[in-house]
């Protein structure tokens, strides 16, 4: 089929679906932990029960997770709704409210879903959409990320047709201008990398994705291959024409079925439409697409560990130069760029290089995805510009700390990146603006931290992580990693002295240099970080054995307040796992302090209406306040 | 360029080859490797070193109930590490291991892309949202009683 057959047919599935009311929930990894897939089944059971033939589609993610499960009602000539929280039992009220009727259902209501003048979506009624500019994240649960005409109705497609419509040299040239530069970390100008590639003399060449996302606390690039999928195809398409490569790869890691599931049908679909394959879209450019399984290690996610998984070897990261573009899969000039890195290729050539780099700061162009993770109230994903400050994204998009509390620090990209605090959140967001902070964009995953987060604690907790992560190809990284997670534990279990804060940092500096790629070179950044920013703590745990945030178990006891215990109440003695709890009916209750594992369960299940159950750092404050008589 | 012929013929890579047996039998057997040794006319010990080098190959079978806990960082802050002691203490297994009778086995996986609901737990397949030791203790109370039943 020709693709202005293709257009057709997908504009005419479009204008049908736009003619109906129709009935969209969001069923993505996360949708689907929320409830969504209940939800589904209900509107399923209650549409046949009314002999409605309404379409309901599963649709991805909006970014918007707190409102999980979220469904949006698309009416013709009305305006379209997204319903937050729903589950089984708000179905028929929305069903006999806005989907039969008129009444709009506003207590369930998030807002209404609007475009831009540019096509882009937003929510007028919540205040974080003034912030946000979403490009990548614009099809994202709105489209049908198994039917490709959907895709191509609403544009899809559109850019590679262009592209093929140019030069390879002037596609180069358009990405080059657009000062786009690589998301899976360090920010390497993607234009630079292409033209490298373009003009190597290698007669087979490879495009890889790189959807590894190892950094455990970032989910973008998992949201993006499950709500839209063929936007990176068409990327990865751009590029293969634009360097000369006739293959590609998509490395999914395996933790991810559900993205893998999506981009297979994806794939296929595009094979039937001959979008990939030997004639692409009619032209003598042809493209082959792989699929491929990662089985689960970080060091995959460096470009040289990744090429050395697909040739089944073990992950080891080596030497660059030679870099990818010269000697990358199996020997070849390759070309491996992230998930979104791809995936904003088709608007850029479709809009043209000039609007992109109209956003952003002056060296980091277009827009910036993170997730949003931690103590906030409005957890998910958003896409701002480059610039905008970590104080915006914090309190007007994340919605500041649950329950009054306030942030305390962030912390982004993950295990490479660094905790940066509350008193520079009006820094923006720019690669050599967060590297100048001893963090840097990584991965994009933000983790919010509040006063009830150790900072202590957490650099342990990324250390463990990349001590066990560490392919141990170098010492310094190996066994240095290993030193410093036996530094940290001792800090936090209160056996170090101020002393062991130098000796701490000093080697943690040491294993920045000693190491060859950047797991290594990057992961003494939560340390460092926190070290510089929060020093007080960790001095704190060290001097005082006290953990301020009364997290780190062998710095803390619970203890119940006798004034406080209810006496007839038996909640924590019947739920303490080890039987930790003394004292009988009619007199206060006590813990057993060698026969507690401090799992918190007594404090979770004391009655709100007596609290009497508190943590106390140093342990030794148990004594003090046992001699009062408290 | 051996695996590199392979993937022209669109055949199975060997971690490919890996994954797939370990979606058959849940674990991969000692003989298996050595199979695919063969076929792939490499030696068995450097399947072994690329098999151990992958978070996600297990060696011994797992239990029918599989329960993994996410200690990502999302996780991790809002008490996965309790929630995992709690699996320990209640199965009487070490994170890693698997029950004298095969009915439960015990992981922990970094971030399966839940965060807002962390701390959670898989249970064959089915993400648990929010757990706490005692949520926990709850639902593998349930399982048991089920196991019982059958
Ligand atoms: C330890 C380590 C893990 C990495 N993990 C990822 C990853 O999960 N995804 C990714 O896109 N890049 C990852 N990278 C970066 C890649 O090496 C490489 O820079 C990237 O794929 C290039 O794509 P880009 O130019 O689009 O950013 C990682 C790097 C290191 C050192
Ligand atoms: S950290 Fe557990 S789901 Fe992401």
């Amino acid at each position: 089929m020709i693709f202005e057959e293709i257009k057709k047919k997908a504009t005419a599935y479009l204008q049908d679906l736009e003619s109906t009311t129709n009935i969209r929930v969001g069923t993505p990894t996360c949708g689907k932990a929320a409830g969504a897939d209940d939800v589904i089944i209900e509107f399923r059971k209650e549409l046949e029960k009314k002999g409605l033939e309404i379409p309901l589609i599963e649709v991805g993610c909006m970014g918007l997770c707190f409102a999980e499960p979220l469904v949006a009602v698309f009416k013709p000539q009305m305006f379209t709704i997204l319903y937050q929280n729903v589950n089984t039992q708000k179905v028929k009220r929305l069903i006999e409210g806005y989907i039969e009727g008129d009444d709009p259902c506003f207590e369930m209501a998030l807002g209404t879903l609007e475009f831009d003048e540019n096509g882009l979506p937003f929510i007028p009624e919540l205040k974080r959409s003034e912030f946000e500019k979403r490009i990548l994240l614009r099809r994202c649960g709105i489209v049908d990320p198994k039917n490709i005409l959907h895709y191509i109705g609403l544009g899809g497609y559109k850019g590679l047709e262009q592209a093929l419509g140019m030069s390879p040299d002037r596609v180069v040239k358009e990405i080059n201008d657009s000062k786009l530069r690589g998301r899976g970390g360090a920010g390497f100008p993607t234009g630079i990398k292409w033209e490298k590639c373009a003009n190597n003399s290698s007669k087979k060449k490879y495009v890889i994705c790189n959807a590894d996302e190892g950094d455990p606390g970032a989910f973008m690039d998992r949201v993006i291959l499950e709500s839209d999928p063929h936007q990176v195809i068409e990327g990865m398409l751009i590029a293969g024409y634009a360097v000369g490569a006739n293959e590609g790869f998509i490395y999914i890691r395996a933790e991810y079925p559900m993205a893998l599931e999506i981009v297979r049908n994806a794939k296929r679909e595009a094979e039937e439409f001959g979008i990939l394959g030997d004639s692409v879209l009619g032209s003598s450019f042809s493209f082959h697409l792989r699929i491929i399984e990662g089985a689960g290690a970080f060091v995959s996610g460096e470009e040289t560990g990744l090429m050395a998984a697909i040739e089944g070897k073990r992950s080891e990261p080596r030497v660059r130069p030679p870099y990818p573009s010269e000697y990358g899969l199996f020997g070849r000039s390759t070309l491996i760029d992230n998930v979104k890195t791809f995936s904003y290729v088709p608007w850029i050539i479709e809009n043209g290089a000039e609007r992109f780099a109209k956003i952003g700061t002056e060296n980091s162009k277009g827009t910036a995805i993170f997730t949003l993770a931690g103590k906030v109230k409005n957890p998910g994903l958003t896409e701002v510009p480059m610039g905008t400050t970590l104080r915006t994204i914090a309190y007007e998009i994340a919605g500041g700390a649950p329950n009054e509390r306030e942030i305390k620090g962030i912390q982004i990209g993950g295990p490479s990146g660094g905790c940066i605090p509350n008193s520079l959140f009006d820094s923006p967001v720019d690669y050599e603006v967060l590297l100048s902070l001893g963090s840097m964009m990584g991965s994009g995953g933000m983790i919010f931290m509040d006063e009830n987060d150790c900072v202590v604690d957490t650099a342990k907790f990324f250390l463990d992580f990349v001590q066990k992560e560490s392919c141990g190809k170098c010492t310094m990284c190996r066994i240095g990693t290993l030193q410093l997670l036996h530094m940290m534990e001792k800090i936090t279990k209160g056996l170090a002295n101020l002393e062991d804060l130098d000796k701490l940092k000093n080697l943690a500096e040491d294993v920045k240099i000693g190491s060859l790629c950047g797991l290594g070179k990057s992961a003494p950044n939560p340390v460092l970080t926190t070290l510089h920013y929060f020093y007080d703590e960790y001095v704190a745990h060290v001097a005082e054995k006290r953990c301020p945030a009364l997290v780190c178990k062998d710095l803390l006891a619970y203890f119940i307040v006798p004034a406080k215990c209810d006496r007839a109440c038996e909640h924590c003695k019947l739920t303490c796992p080890t039987e930790a709890i003394g004292g009988v009916i009619g007199e206060p209750k006590y813990i057993i302090q060698d026969k507690c594992v401090k799992c918190g369960t007594c404090m979770n299940v004391c009655p709100p209406e007596y609290s009497a159950v508190i943590k106390v750092s140093p342990v030794d404050k148990l004594y003090e306040l046992k001699e009062k008589g408290v | 360029m051996k695996m590199e012929q392979k993937w022209d013929d669109d055949e199975p890579t060997l971690i490919q080859a890996l994954i797939d047996i370990q979606k058959g039998l849940g674990f991969l057997p000692p003989e298996k490797l050595r199979e695919v040794a063969t076929s792939f006319g490499i030696s068995e010990a450097y399947i072994w070193g690329v098999a151990t080098f992958y978070n996600i190959f297990r060696f011994k079978p797992r239990g029918k109930t599989h329960i993994k806990v996410c200690m990502g960082t999302a996780c991790h802050l809002s008490g996965g590490g309790l929630v995992a002691e709690a699996a320990e203490r209640e199965l009487n297994i070490k994170v890693g291991e698997t029950t004298d009778d095969q009915d439960f086995s015990l992981e922990r996986v970094a971030c399966v892309g839940c965060c807002m609901l962390a701390p959670v737990v898989v249970i064959n397949d089915r993400v648990y949202p929010r757990m706490s030791p005692l949520k926990l203790e709850e639902v593998l109370i349930e399982f048991k009683r089920d196991k019982k039943e059958d």
